[in-house]
């Protein structure tokens, strides 16, 4: 009871301040520490970002969705478009792009979560929808087709959102991650965030509490939705080139999601602990077999299918019980 | 836009709608057995594929006695697949049964990567490229030839299904698990058999387009999707469904193909999905909800 108290008002205790201010004083030392490793942070910022964005649908509204890459597309999307053909900075585009994804995930959730649907159902409309954005955006010559979309490279623009150097990608997907992990931990404590959890754990027990699970349920798809469209503008920015394989395409549906499942689906830091295994993975993998540029997949697959085996509850769910086990046993 | 030339698509879009119901009826007998979602049935598909590939290209096979192969072979890998992933988990919440096959097709797909590279195989074979003509129309012989050979297996599997003691064990295990259960039937062998029969048929399907479709690690994404659109069209689980689902689905892509660009033209069976999800999850011909 008084865990749960605890846990509700959101009181942490001083050493863990502490040890949070530590660890974000030496995140911001890092640049000037380790300065080669930047690019591979800010890739595990921004999926953690979005993977938190899926984590507020999935893992705690228990909505699982196989086509967060619609929402990551549409941000990629709009902001670019905006700019190469309007010259509207990526800085008000970012919020363009994050009122499309949310009108978007709207749409979708109001579709779904009124004809009730849910498991394999939800996962695969969502995955119906990316794929209905990916062949649009390749077969419409006027959001650039195949071949995608080049932002145009200005020199050091801060204005535009683009930077010669890497440091201010870092800075600014640093703390867009800081504000998605505040948002979800203040949110974990409100009556919303319960109703997540009510709708995710007993749906029909929710809805005869008086718990309006269709509304808990479409908020989720709105944060859900807002977070990851504001990474794909980001992500747009950072590489300056996006085509529709690699915005909408499946795989990264599957490189947000699995984030959050491996890291610990309906926990706070499961994302950020995914991204920070899944991440240099990847990047590493990519740069050593450069002619197969599969593998890293391949590994995936098999954490994937090891971890839905022996670790349901995802790595945070795993220290948890070796802490409890630990605890058990000194006591 | 001529009588003949509409007539014609839309008759090859029932052609590779017959092999687009194979694949559908091996991922709807897996739920309506297993209650699983599988999502690897396209790299099931992908394969089938490279085994009849393989069979033509270095056994000098016949591609139409390499079907034999990629049914023989896609049987032993679905019953391996469900025996040491799929059964331990067979109580776990259904979105994780979705994660693991979505793992495993992840793994597949990119091993045929590694070990085929990502490059586009074209069979060659004398039955492709010829024609014939019922009138104006024109058919393509290796379609019709798909058609055929997934309607035999199809056909087969109705019998097995309806005519023998598998079949009802399978029909009960799906209609009543405990019930069969208790009935003495072996669940976890039937699960088994059944994997393998639902394998089987997207490894058949894969061999019958071999001839047709280019081969690559990444082609079953092309069927995947549209394979669940099939299914959930006919209803989860309904056999029968699912095969009047694949006619529907090959002539809605085959319209969709006469008026939209080539990246656009599945955007039509996508529709149908969505529509039939929202309004009438239980499929088409479906009494219960999956």
């Amino acid at each position: 009871m008084a865990e749960t108290r605890g846990h509700l008002k959101r009181k942490l205790s001083s050493s863990t301040w502490i040890a949070v201010a530590c660890v974000l004083a030496a995140l911001h030392a890092l640049p000037w520490l380790f300065p080669s490793i930047l690019h591979i942070m800010i890739m595990i910022f921004l999926f953690s970002l979005m993977g938190q964005g899926w984590n507020v649908l999935g893992g705690y509204a228990g909505q699982f969705s196989f086509g967060h890459s619609v929402f990551f597309g549409l941000g990629a999307y709009v902001s670019s478009l905006l700019f190469v053909r309007l010259g509207l900075t990526p800085w008000i585009g970012l919020f363009v792009s994050c009122g499309a994804g949310v009108l978007l995930g709207l749409l979708i959730g109001f579709l779904s979560f009124r004809y009730g649907l849910k498991g394999p159902f939800f996962a695969l409309i969502m995955l119906a929808f990316a794929e209905i954005f990916h062949m649009t955006a390749t077969g419409w010559s006027a959001v650039g087709g195949a071949l995608g979309v080049l932002i145009p490279l200005k020199g050091n623009a801060p204005g535009l959102m683009q930077f010669v150097q890497k440091e201010p990608f870092y800075f600014m997907t640093l703390w867009m991650m800081v504000g998605s992990l505040y948002l979800v931990w203040r949110l974990e404590s409100t009556r919303l965030g319960l109703y997540f959890l009510a709708a995710r754990e007993d749906h029909d027990a929710a809805e005869a509490l008086g718990v309006n699970t269709f509304r808990a349920q479409m908020t989720a798809m709105v944060i859900s939705a807002g977070m990851t469209a504001v990474g794909g503008t980001v992500y747009a920015q950072y590489l300056l080139y996006i085509d529709p394989d690699s915005t909408f395409g499946v795989v990264n549906s599957v490189e947000i999601m699995l984030r959050p499942i491996i890291g610990g689906p309906g926990t706070i830091l499961g994302p950020f602990l995914g991204s920070v295994v899944l991440t240099p993975l990847s990047e590493v993998t990519r740069l050593a077999f450069q002619s197969y540029s599969g593998v890293y997949l391949m590994i995936y697959g098999v954490i994937l299918v090891a971890v839905i085996m022996f670790l349901p509850d995802g790595l945070i769910g795993f220290a948890r019980r070796v802490v409890r086990k630990f605890q058990k046993g000194a006591a | 836009m001529t009588f003949s030339f509409v007539a014609g698509s839309l008759l090859n879009g029932l052609l590779v709608g017959g092999v687009y119901s194979l694949m559908a009826i091996g991922l709807t007998l897996i739920f309506g057995v297993m209650k699983v979602v599988n999502f690897a049935h396209g790299s099931l598909i992908m394969l089938g594929m490279y085994t009849s590939y393989w069979a033509v290209v270095l056994l000098r096979f016949d591609p139409y006695l390499a079907i034999l192969v990629s049914l023989a072979a896609l049987f032993i890998i679905g019953a391996c697949f469900q025996r040491f992933l799929i059964n331990p988990i067979l109580n776990a919440p259904e979105h994780n049964q979705l994660l693991l096959t979505l793992g495993v097709s992840l793994f597949m797909e990119n091993l045929a990567v590694f070990l085929w590279s990502p490059d586009y195989r074209v069979l060659k074979t004398s039955y492709a490229g010829v024609n014939f003509y019922l009138g104006d129309l024109s058919i393509s012989l290796v379609r019709l030839l798909a058609f055929v050979s997934a309607m035999i297996l199809a056909g087969i599997l109705y019998l097995v299904l309806t005519r023998t003691d598998l079949g009802k064990a399978i029909r009960a295990a799906s209609e009543e698990p405990k019930g069969a259960l208790l009935m003495g039937i072996n669940i976890r062998r039937l699960y088994m058999i059944t994997f393998g029969i639902g394998a089987a048929c997207a490894g058949v399907s894969g061999a019958a387009i071999t001839p047709f479709i280019p081969v690559y690690p990444y082609v079953g994404w092309l069927f995947v999707i549209t394979a669940f659109v099939v299914v959930v069209l006919g209803g989860m689980g309904n056999v029968l469904g699912a095969f009047v689902g694949g006619l529907i689905i090959g002539v809605a892509d085959s319209v969709g193909a006469m008026f939209l660009p080539g990246a656009m033209k599945s955007i039509i069976s996508f529709t149908i999905f969505i529509i039939i999800l929202l309004f009438k999850p239980a499929g088409l011909f479906g009494r219960k909800n999956g």
